[in-house]
């Protein structure tokens, strides 16, 4: 048995093994420590504390609702005096004078408004009254000066919003907006009103069975086409929900990130030979090649989207170029490494069999790259699925744009509930398919 | 063996050249279908594109050379430019940093409980894996629109926006890496009775976050250009104030250059930088 070497000095290795123990302790507290610091000062930054104060959880429960509901808009409009009931107050979705619904009743000149729970709203030509049970009634007279509101004895509720122009009454069984010219209820109901078809289509409001009766037989509800045909041209063609525009919006998505991933790796595997540093010995022309490279990637989507669409102005095009500049960039990089790691053994064997330098490249270089390439382009094409949204919402083209705009006019909450459930299934239907594609072309998992 | 014998080796070769050509007619059919798909492709996103693809061509440099005549013209003002669109700057890469640390931590989680062997609840892996497929499939700026719409403008829709994506695509890539894991920590650490957390916090952790960071310096890089392009769509930083500096009519595009030229050199900084700790990271060992 030997003892410690001559040379160890225990109290310089007791010191040594404090002095880690020490910095270890230092970097397991200060590593989090850091990390908490920053939090706290990006919470400082982005106002945290305030954002209670900013957010709005009235929108909140409004989308919450508008997602799985819609609503039916009863408007006096006093210059014209009409009174209209539309769904959703949309012009394709306005009842004929004579087919309203049995909760909306003519009563002489006065409009009666039957709500749920008792609740009734009347237009009458003297004044708007709201019937509240628990509460009382809300007499508003619109006058060409201003609105004059009278209600029962107390304090005004919350959920009444009153000035000299304007009251709006927000019940959940309905909502009610007073202006010196118009007077408005909504009420909600469950579900999509008018998904399949619209007021003036023949076959709205029949169900299921009378639908399917109507398809397989039955006298042709309108001439010169098949009743089939008939519904799904009046699908196809809704106005309300616009599956026609929807239905082109997404395919201009999938289109978008389509031809901007293959595109890109249609350029990328040729400049990638030039970027290769076994493939391209000229120093000058790899450097080039790399720096080509960098920009692409360095230059982001967003800008070469604002560049692009100045040119391509807005549209599929525009979108589809943008993800083919930066997608080159990243994939003549990715595919350059992958070159450059390629196993030199296959190519010196074709090499000893006489093979030129294409046959060498094809059937030496080729096999080894192909599943870099096809695993690399399957997983940007499942990727540039969701930038071509956000990208098409930039450039006007595609689901984005739909979506963006649904938002900011803050109105139809179902119609954006539709657009998004349409985008997850887009892009699970890509990451299903390159999944899928993927096994079958390189196989493992 | 039979065959051979009655047909010979020629009968053999006929066979196999026969099999050889119609592999290739296959292979020619694909690669023609699939570029008939992109130029039908091409053509079809042309035509229903507002601008042509050949005018548009000819003007490709026209925005850019603009661009740059501005800024070159007033090139007094670029420094001043440069430091007064800093702050839009930092709030992005803020976003992205938090977004990313936010992610990555509720990652870890989702990961350790989706991997067999380290799960907690062994019977919820694949409702674990389930969420963080979703979580991955929601385009950012779903959620970033919406969250605009309840919390108002600013840096926070875009944080939780992103933050919900990179939970969802590091889960995925931790999960690989735990699979990778040496269990016999675990089972050492279990035999002196140590806790589930107390288990992976100090089993599986170790092993695994150099890998972990690698992939979080990875999706970093990716969502600065995220929040970049957030900002644009409503949400705040430097994207906010692109889209006022370009935005027609009022285009001040001395600020536009600057922005660009910002943006530009931070995403190469932060590409580079993360590469070569990546390197380090993984390359070490």
């Amino acid at each position: 048995m030997t003892t410690l070497d001559a040379g160890f000095d225990l109290a310089a290795a007791k010191r040594d093994a404090e002095r880690r123990a020490f910095r270890k302790r230092m970097l397991t507290f200060g590593i989090p420590a850091a990390v908490l610091a920053y939090l706290v000062y990006v919470a400082i930054a982005f106002d945290i504390a305030g954002l209670a104060a900013r957010a709005r959880m009235d929108n909140a429960r409004i989308l919450l609702a508008d997602m799985v509901s819609h609503k039916v808009h009863v408007t006096r409009d006093n210059r014209f005096d009409k009174t209209t009931v539309a769904i959703e107050g949309e012009n394709k979705g306005t009842y004929a004078d004579d087919q309203w619904p049995a909760w909306v009743v003519r009563e002489g000149a006065s409009t009666v408004v039957a709500l749920e729970a008792g609740n009734v709203v009347r237009f009458d030509p003297d004044a708007v009254r709201f019937d509240i049970p628990d509460y009382g009634v809300l007499e508003i007279v619109q006058n060409r000066t201003g609105i004059t509101m009278t209600m029962p004895a107390g304090a005004t509720p919350e959920w009444i919003n009153a000035s000299s122009s304007r009251v709006t009454v927000t019940r959940p069984e309905g909502r009610l907006t007073v202006t010196k010219t118009r007077a408005e209820v909504f009420r909600y109901f469950g579900g999509w009103e008018l998904f399949f078809f619209t007021l003036d289509s023949p076959f709205h409001g029949k169900d299921w069975a009378q639908l399917a009766a109507l398809a397989v037989s039955g006298e042709r509800v309108r001439a010169g086409e098949s009743n089939l045909a008939a519904m799904a041209s009046d699908v196809w063609n809704n106005a309300m929900w616009r599956h026609k525009d929807v239905a082109w919006a997404i395919f201009e998505t999938v289109l978008m990130a389509f031809l901007g991933t293959m595109g890109a790796a249609i350029l990328a595997v040729p400049l990638a030979f030039a970027a290769a540093k076994n493939f391209a010995p000229a120093f000058p022309v790899r450097f080039g090649m790399r720096r080509v490279f960098d920009f692409l990637r360095g230059v982001d989507g967003l800008i070469w989207t604002i560049i692009l669409s100045r040119a391509f102005g807005p549209g599929p095009l525009t979108g589809s170029l943008a993800i083919l500049f930066t997608d080159t960039g990243t994939f003549g990089k990715l595919f350059s490494e992958a070159l450059e790691n390629v196993d030199r053994k296959q190519i010196d064997g074709l090499r000893s069999t006489g093979a030129n330098v294409v046959q060498r490249n094809r059937f030496g270089v080729i096999p080894q790259l192909a599943p870099v390439i096809v695993s690399q382009v399957l997983y940007y094409l499942e990727s540039n699925m969701r930038s071509a949204t956000v990208i098409g919402a930039i450039v006007g083209g595609g689901i984005g744009l739909l979506l963006t705009q649904a938002i900011q006019t803050q109105k139809d909450w179902e119609e954006v509930t539709y657009y998004i459930v349409l985008t997850l299934m887009m892009v699970s239907a890509t990451d299903m398919l390159s999944g899928w594609l993927r096994s079958k072309l390189i196989g493992g998992r | 063996m039979t065959d051979i014998a009655l047909r010979g080796v020629d009968g053999l070769k006929v066979d196999y050249l026969a099999l050889v050509r119609r592999r290739r007619l296959y292979s020619a059919l694909l690669l023609v279908l699939f570029v008939a798909l992109i130029a039908g492709g091409f053509d079809l996103a042309d035509s229903r594109n507002a601008g042509g693809f050949w005018s548009g061509l000819s003007q490709i440099f026209d925005f850019p050379v603009e661009l740059v005549r501005e800024a070159i013209n007033k090139g007094a003002a670029l420094p001043g430019n440069l430091w007064r669109y800093l702050p839009a700057m930092i709030e992005t890469i803020n976003i992205a940093a938090v977004s990313t640390l936010l992610g990555a931590v509720l990652a870890v989680f989702l990961s350790l409980l989706s991997t067999r062997g380290l799960a907690r609840w062994p019977r919820l892996m694949p409702l674990f894996r389930r969420v963080m497929d979703t979580m991955r499939a929601i385009p950012e700026i779903v959620i970033a629109l919406v969250l605009i719409f309840v919390l108002g403008g600013g840096p926070v829709p875009a944080m939780i926006a992103i933050a919900f994506h990179t939970a969802g695509a590091l889960g995925k890539l931790f999960s690989e890496v735990n699979e990778n894991a040496d269990l016999k920590p675990i089972e050492g650490l279990s035999s002196v009775g140590a806790s589930w957390f107390q288990r992976m916090w100090l089993g599986v952790l170790p092993q695994v976050m150099p890998n972990y960071l690698s992939y979080a310096l990875l999706r970093f890089e990716i969502n600065v250009r995220a929040s970049a392009i957030l900002g644009f769509v409503g949400a705040g930083g430097i994207g906010a104030e692109l889209r006022v500096a370009i935005s027609w009519g009022t285009g001040r595009y001395d600020a536009a250059a600057a922005i660009f030229l910002l943006l530009f050199l931070t995403i190469v900084a932060i590409d580079q930088l993360s590469s070569h700790v990546r390197n380090r990271l993984v390359g070490g060992h």
